[in-house]
């Protein structure tokens, strides 16, 4: 594992040679024993090495990487020595065929999943995202949407805006605060930009299904998060509710990083400035829609056939 | 500003939480000291030694339910093994009770009497310092509170919940039950700690004593209802109701769960313990049998019939269930098992959200 060769074949152009000094190996092999679960360890957490920071980012303005990663599951190898880097404020789709590894890698990205070997990271943060909780990323600003909406449904819009601003999370802190004015205004703002300010007495659980999208998205954005990962975003929603959740994504990226993992071609091609594919674990190409969909490898294994 | 929720004691102004609370302060501090001891005893008013114990006794109940609400139903934490907490409670004030006995005993030792019996010599070192009242609450709050604390830290840190955590939760107690069963652990054994004499230098048989301990129950009760009550209606209550509903979100959210779950868990042992210390003096014994696992189930049965998460429904449900325990015991003892089984299905069956949840809905209708 230790002499993993960094470059993978299927790394695409588009990312920058990965070559690992002679003298220390990509990854470092820790002891590090089977823990896939998740648990909170005791000891902390493990730094990423800043040469190799250097070395992977170079001159992008690169906001998180993930480097040379790979998972597998009872022997079927999810991810195979993926590198993956997001630069700040871009709108990424990730596509890729079922079983491709999306979901797994967003799994890893957040912490629910521990990869077996490589390293996430922030380059302006040298802790490696892999030895941390979830809890512990979200607060780093990395969140997640999953594909069903996950609302607190017994809670109100309102209550549920005020669990996910960002802010201290501790126990201490949540039994004295109150909200202040300025948190009120960004709950209101927000609840107008997801199109909820009328419902904010409402039970989450009595939304229709696109408002609990809206209102998961809205939650993200109270943390304030540097990137955020979307997984199947129009899933279940009708036509106008497909546009209008284009139009909200293309306005979070710049300020964020946005990541969307989606089937719909038109939808990625609605949104998207550049697009990674994903296969069998690998990234099979990187670059934008159009030169994507005509290159011949991803046409083979995703598309089918090429469009015109 | 409808949609603002309601923070900190403004929150306290709920007029149902209100009504029951002063209802049972009331009843507690007014009326059970003016029945008891300013009714002459000839009058059919007159409330009798035995009912002033039985209702203090009731407010401890009160008491344990507001806890197992705060875990089970707040928190969605299913807790099967808190008598353990209400014992260790009573056994700290029940130390307290046997040392203060002095040489009153029936060896007229300064000794406990059962450790004249298993012929011990001195006082063993865990005993030290019991003579002393503030000693004796500290541990029994704070004893509870670190075996719930060391407990629940690596039960929820290895992310055990649902009905594995309510089982580790019953062996808990039994572990305990047969520890506290032997002699050499040095509580009395299956005897347990009885015969108390006086409790700060007031005789326990005085009608006046046990009137200022039913007092002192209900007005712990309202500290706790309100303690309660400031919390789920807090930032940290509506964390602690997320992680119930959704607990993988609230991770994603930024909460840790682990510290919010063991918060709430050690609170609620602090508060058995708390009124377990006030228990013991009202019914004159502790012994390992309040730590049989059917006691803690029943524990979780008030709170079901009471109605879960809504505070003063468990409190309703501590008084019902045990006003039916006392009536069917008495009238038919050998009935009162089927009926707490009859009872724990109906409510199952018809009312899912307890009595609170009934009266809810009938109001409801009426309006």
């Amino acid at each position: 594992m230790s002499e993993s060769s960094a470059v993978s074949a299927a790394s695409p152009d588009s990312v920058p040679p990965i070559e690992a000094p002679e003298s220390k190996p990509a990854i470092r092999t820790d002891a590090r024993p089977n823990e896939k679960s998740g648990k909170r360890r005791l000891v902390r957490p493990r730094l990423v090495d800043p040469e190799r920071r250097a070395a992977v980012v170079g001159t992008r303005q690169a906001v998180l990487v993930v480097d040379n990663v790979s998972v597998s599951f009872d022997g079927f190898k999810a991810i195979t020595d993926l590198t993956l880097i997001l630069d700040k404020g871009e709108l990424r789709c990730l596509i890729g065929p079922n079983g491709a590894g999306k979901t797994t890698l967003m799994d890893i990205i957040t912490g629910k999943t521990k990869p077996d070997s490589g390293t996430v990271f922030m380059p302006h943060d040298a802790r490696d995202l892999t030895q941390l909780t979830e809890y512990e990323i979200a607060a780093l600003g990395i969140c997640r949407k999953f594909q069903r909406p996950t609302v607190f449904a017994g809670h109100t819009v309102y209550e549920n805006m005020e669990l996910a601003l960002a802010g201290p999370k501790g126990v201490w802190k949540s039994l004295f605060t109150r909200l202040s004015a300025d948190e009120k205004r960004t709950i209101e703002q927000i609840l107008e930009q997801i199109g909820l300010h009328e419902h904010a007495a409402v039970r989450a659980g009595q939304l229709a299904h696109g408002q609990k999208q809206w209102l998961e998205i809205g939650m993200l954005l109270a943390q304030d998060p540097k990137v955020l990962l979307v997984d199947e975003p129009i899933a279940g929603m009708t036509h106008q509710e497909t546009e209008r959740t284009a139009e909200l994504l293309k306005s979070l990226a710049g300020e964020r990083t946005v990541v969307v993992v989606e089937h719909d071609m038109d939808f990625v091609r609605s949104i998207a400035k550049k697009v990674t594919v994903l296969h069998e674990g690998k990234i099979l190409a990187e670059g934008d829609i159009d030169s994507v969909q005509s290159n011949p490898r991803v046409v083979e294994v995703y598309l089918g056939e090429p469009r015109t | 500003m409808k949609a603002e929720p309601a923070v900190g004691l403004r929150a306290l102004h709920d007029k149902r939480g209100w009504l029951v609370v002063a209802l049972f302060t009331l009843l507690a501090c007014v009326l059970v000291p003016v029945l008891s001891l300013a009714v002459p005893e000839s009058s059919p008013l007159h409330l009798p030694d035995y009912l002033v114990a039985l209702f203090g006794k009731f407010l401890c109940y009160g008491i344990v339910a507001l806890a197992i609400d705060l875990i089970w139903g707040f928190t969605g934490i299913l807790s099967l093994g808190h008598g353990v907490f209400f014992a260790l409670g009573g056994y700290a004030m029940g130390m307290y009770l046997m040392l203060s006995i002095g040489a009153q005993g029936v060896y007229k030792s300064a000794l406990p009497d059962f450790m004249v019996f298993l012929d011990w010599k001195e006082l063993p070192w865990f005993w030290r310092g019991f003579d002393n009242l503030s000693v004796a609450l500290i541990a029994a709050l704070l004893v509870p509170g670190l075996l719930a604390f060391a407990f629940g830290y690596f039960a929820f840190r290895s992310r055990i919940r649902g009905v594995y955590f309510s089982i580790i939760t019953q062996a808990l107690t039994y572990a305990l039950m047969l520890l506290f069963f032997r002699n050499e652990t040095g509580f009395g054994g299956n005897n347990g700690l009885t015969d108390y004499k006086s409790l700060y230098g007031y005789d326990l048989h005085e009608p006046s004593t046990k009137v200022t301990l039913c007092v002192l129950s209900a007005l712990a009760l309202l500290f706790t209802y309100l303690l309660c009550r400031y919390i789920v209606t807090s930032k940290a209550g509506r964390v602690l109701r997320a992680i119930r509903d959704a607990e993988s979100r609230a991770m994603f959210v930024g909460f840790n769960p682990t510290s919010y779950k063991l918060f709430a868990w050690t609170l609620s042992a602090v508060l058995c313990g708390l009124a377990g210390a006030l228990y013991v003096p009202q019914v004159g014994i502790i012994n390992p049998s309040e730590m049989q696992p059917a006691n803690s189930i029943e524990m979780g049965i008030w709170v079901a019939v009471g109605g879960r998460a809504t505070l003063f429904g468990a409190v309703l449900g501590a008084f019902l269930v045990n006003g039916m325990r006392s009536f069917f015991t008495a009238a038919m003892p050998n009935a009162w098992l089927y009926v707490l089984g009859l009872l724990f299905i109906a409510v199952t069956l018809f009312f899912p959200d307890g009595v609170a949840g009934a009266l809810g809905r009938l109001r409801r209708r009426r309006t």
